[in-house]
């Protein structure tokens, strides 16, 4: 109740939060994974977050209890609640929402009063996610980063608005940079994008290279961007090094949406670099991890957390790094009101179609892990018996806010968890062998040992289909035993199935959008109960 | 995913052509691996339908390319004249599935080295 | 014969005396494999470039052995000598006998 929610938060203070470290000779604020959520929200963070080969066990492939023991986090704790997925809706209850644009403002306000100069930074995967930056195309989210002041941003699902609207945002709304040192001309293998940006600060010269996310062809559909070609370009990035450290860089920064394996992977083969602020896989780590003299910040996604980076600079080289993950518990930290009054003034026009309640839930609504979450269940549920299909596919998105039990599921709800630009509920055959066939091959795209053959995301979620997976296995032999829920009969490999599912890549996918296939279901249920999904089973490594 | 499972081309090793094709090339000559020869492709195609790769190979006078999981492995030969600034050259292939990439370059010596990069070519979708 | 085959090249229009350039060449060409079938589930019949020359001023610069691997679209990306002003002719042949050329002069300064 509201004692506990009290005492839980007597010791928790804006000024506490936002703490007073000495400010470096430079200071980097970073924020990443937005996905459009500009209001509180809830947001579970993974029960299972699996690294593979040489990062199994490292961070951020820890979760829960292994968690709190790495970072000496008390269980209970507001970081507790923050940063790892056990008693998330008890602790919820207690410590409250988390993020808000207003209240980032806030923050980044407080940053700059005591480090003037502090540079804000953008990792990317801000302008998709939300119903009304699906209704604006981005603009929205354009608006209100221009707003909070950030100074270059690098990018993934920006891309998902199609290579016209980003051309049409990158020359006349946007206002900073938007970098990719990694991101080509298909035709001719130029660069298509600046690479890199320069700052002076207080005497210092950093350089803000920025990366995006290296998959983007594979992982989303290539048609809306044809004509460029991306990849981790590691050569590509060490001669960019080269140029800025050549140009007088004293403190170089690399703005990535490379995901944290293929970063530290990056960060051990290209020297020079000295902050990689990492994004796209959207862990939040309370300290960095350290490869060479590389220091690898994660600042999660969502709103949830604002990274500050001190950095002391002498004699052209970087001397101590300091950094402070700073959790935005929305009932601690106020508002901005004018960053309040701007997210009111772009959310009013969809205000009421949002609000609009659709049912209830007698579970927690999550996505985040490895493996089905009860969003994607229920997603799942809705192809199912909406599509009338035999097996449904749901992509491993790592986006998509919580909704707590015994909440109502709004409209805006659904659409935090579907809003995209290829929502089309697709319904298919397939055979049993082909059907193996791709979810090997997304096995293959998480949990391949090396990290540049990793995409990043979690495996495609499914519905009316179990199965075994041995994470370690060969490419093509991770899973077994591959089961029919309905029948208990095993997956026939030269039977066809009746497949629904949604954000297919392929050009001219038909189907409704996702999020009426998924409002209709709930509507049909009135309350929504989704049990933990117990149909994955996972092979002990 | 989904429909892309259409376009889906599984493994398929085709390990004997390759050999021979290699064979072809070398007279049955000794290969050493690496050496002055480079082979540069993307860890994952984004099209196995265009894959871009690159070839250098300091001092060589011909590289061949073979893509081993392909039916046919054979996808060019470069040969680089007096006027060759260097021994390097860029181009596109196609690629059907996940599968090594093999250049095996002549240096002027006479001598033959092999190069070799894994491509994957997958079915793509989700994503963080 | 192939539809609207189009060459084009990027070359620089001037380079220094001993300076090694890059050259880069695309032409439009659709590679048919002689692997794919039709509607009809007939072969559809190999009709690819062959072949690619760079020559400058006479002299070979790279002379390319191309079989139906080679994407759509035929891209080539190489590096040249220019000992002196003169010209590039870029030469690609057609299966069908076909053969398509273009030209770039270069001034060394
Ligand atoms: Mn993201
Ligand atoms: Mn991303």
């Amino acid at each position: 109740g509201n004692w506990g929610r009290l005492a839980a938060q007597q010791s928790l203070t804006q000024d506490g939060l936002i703490g007073a470290p000495r400010a470096g000779d430079v200071t980097v604020v970073h924020v990443t994974d937005i996905h459009a959520q500009t209001q509180p929200i809830w947001f579970r963070e993974p029960s299972i977050n699996l690294g593979v080969g040489q990062v199994e066990g490292k961070p951020p492939h820890i979760t829960g209890p292994e968690f709190r023991a790495a970072y000496g986090i008390e269980q209970g704790s507001a970081l507790d609640y923050a940063l790892t997925y056990q008693d998330f809706v008890a602790l919820g209850r207690e410590y409250g929402r988390m993020g808000g644009l207003d209240r980032i403002a806030t923050v980044v306000r407080a940053i700059r009063d005591q480090a003037p100069g502090a540079i804000l930074l953008d990792g990317g995967d801000t302008w998709q996610g939300s119903l009304p930056s699906l209704r604006t195309n981005g603009g929205d989210m354009v608006r209100l980063f221009n707003a909070l002041g950030v100074e270059a941003m690098t990018s993934h699902w920006e891309f998902t608005l199609g290579i016209d609207r980003v051309t049409e945002i990158v020359e006349n709304e946007l206002g900073c940079p938007f970098l990719g040192a990694n991101i080509f001309d298909a035709m001719w293998d130029e660069p298509a994008y600046e690479p890199m940006t320069r700052f002076e600060r207080n005497g210092t010269q950093v350089a803000v290279i920025g990366q995006a996310f290296p998959y983007l062809p594979i992982a989303n559909p290539s048609w809306m961007f044809p004509d460029l070609s991306f990849g981790v370009r590691a050569e590509r990035m060490a001669e960019v090094v080269e140029e800025a450290r050549a140009g007088g860089a004293e403190v170089v920064v690399v703005l990535s949406h490379n995901g944290f394996d293929v970063d530290r992977k990056l960060a051990a083969e290209v020297p020079g670099i000295d902050v990689i602020l990492t994004g796209h896989t959207h862990d939040a780590l309370p300290e960095p991890v350290r490869v060479g003299d590389t220091h690898l910040i994660a600042s999660g996604s969502h709103g949830k957390f604002v990274s500050r980076v001190d950095l002391d600079v002498a004699d052209g080289r970087v001397g101590e790094v300091r950094h402070r993950l700073i959790p935005i518990f929305a009932d601690v930290i106020a508002p901005d009101p004018e960053m309040a009054a701007l997210v009111s003034e772009t959310r009013a026009p969809f205000a009421d179609e949002m609000a609009e309640v659709i049912g209830q839930t007698d579970s927690l609504l999550y996505r985040r892990g490895n493996f089905n979450g009860t969003w994607d269940d229920l997603i799942c549920q809705a192809l199912l018996t909406e599509r009338d299909a035999e097996i449904a596919l749901s992509p491993g998105f790592r986006w998509g806010a919580s909704v707590m039990p015994g909440q109502d599921i709004t409209r805006e709800d659904i659409f935090n968890a579907t809003a995209m630009s290829y929502p089309a509920a697709y319904r298919t055959e397939m055979t049993g062998d082909m059907l193996k066939i791709v979810l090997e091959d997304v096995a293959d795209n998480l949990f391949n040992p090396d990290p540049y053959y990793q995409q990043g995301g979690d495996m495609v979620r499914v519905g009316g289909l179990g199965y075994r997976i041995d994470i370690a296995a060969e490419q093509g032999s991770r899973l077994s035993d591959l089961t029919m829920l309905s029948t208990g009969e095993p997956i026939d490999p030269s039977r066809s199935y009746v497949i629904a599912g949604w954000a297919s890549v392929n050009e001219g996918t038909e189907g409704p959008p996702i999020w009426d296939v998924v409002e209709s279901h709930i509507r049909n249920q009135g309350t929504v109960s989704v049990p933990e999904n117990t149909t994955v089973a996972l092979k002990a490594g | 995913l989904g429909a892309a499972a259409a376009i889906f081309l599984p493994r398929i090793g085709w390990a004997d052509a390759t050999t021979d094709a290699i064979a072809e090339f070398t007279g049955g000559a000794d290969l050493t691996e690496g050496g002055a020869l480079k082979l540069t492709a993307p860890e994952i195609a984004e099209n196995g339908n265009t894959v871009p790769i690159e070839v250098d190979a300091p001092g060589a006078e011909a590289i061949l390319i073979l893509a081993t999981g392909n039916p046919n492995p054979d996808v060019g030969t470069f040969h680089f004249g007096p006027l060759s600034g260097a021994q390097m050259a860029s181009t596109r292939i196609r690629l059907a599935g996940t599968q090594d990439v093999v250049a095996v370059a002549k240096m002027a010596d006479g001598t033959f080295q092999r190069a070799s990069q894994e491509v994957k070519v997958t079915i793509g979708g989700c994503g963080g | 014969m192939a539809d609207n085959v189009t060459p084009r090249v990027r070359v620089p229009s001037s380079a220094s005396a001993g300076e090694d350039i890059t050259i880069k060449t695309l032409i439009s060409h659709p590679m048919e494999s002689g692997q794919r079938k039709d509607k009809e589930g007939n072969t559809i019949p190999r009709s690819i470039i062959n072949r690619f020359v760079t020559t400058f001023n006479g002299e070979t610069v790279i002379d390319v052995t191309m079989e139906p691997a080679i994407s759509t679209n035929p891209y080539f990306e190489f590096v040249s000598k220019v000992p002196e002003s003169g010209t590039f002719e870029f030469t690609w042949y057609d299966d069908d006998g076909s053969v398509y050329t273009e030209s770039k002069d270069i001034t060394v300064e």
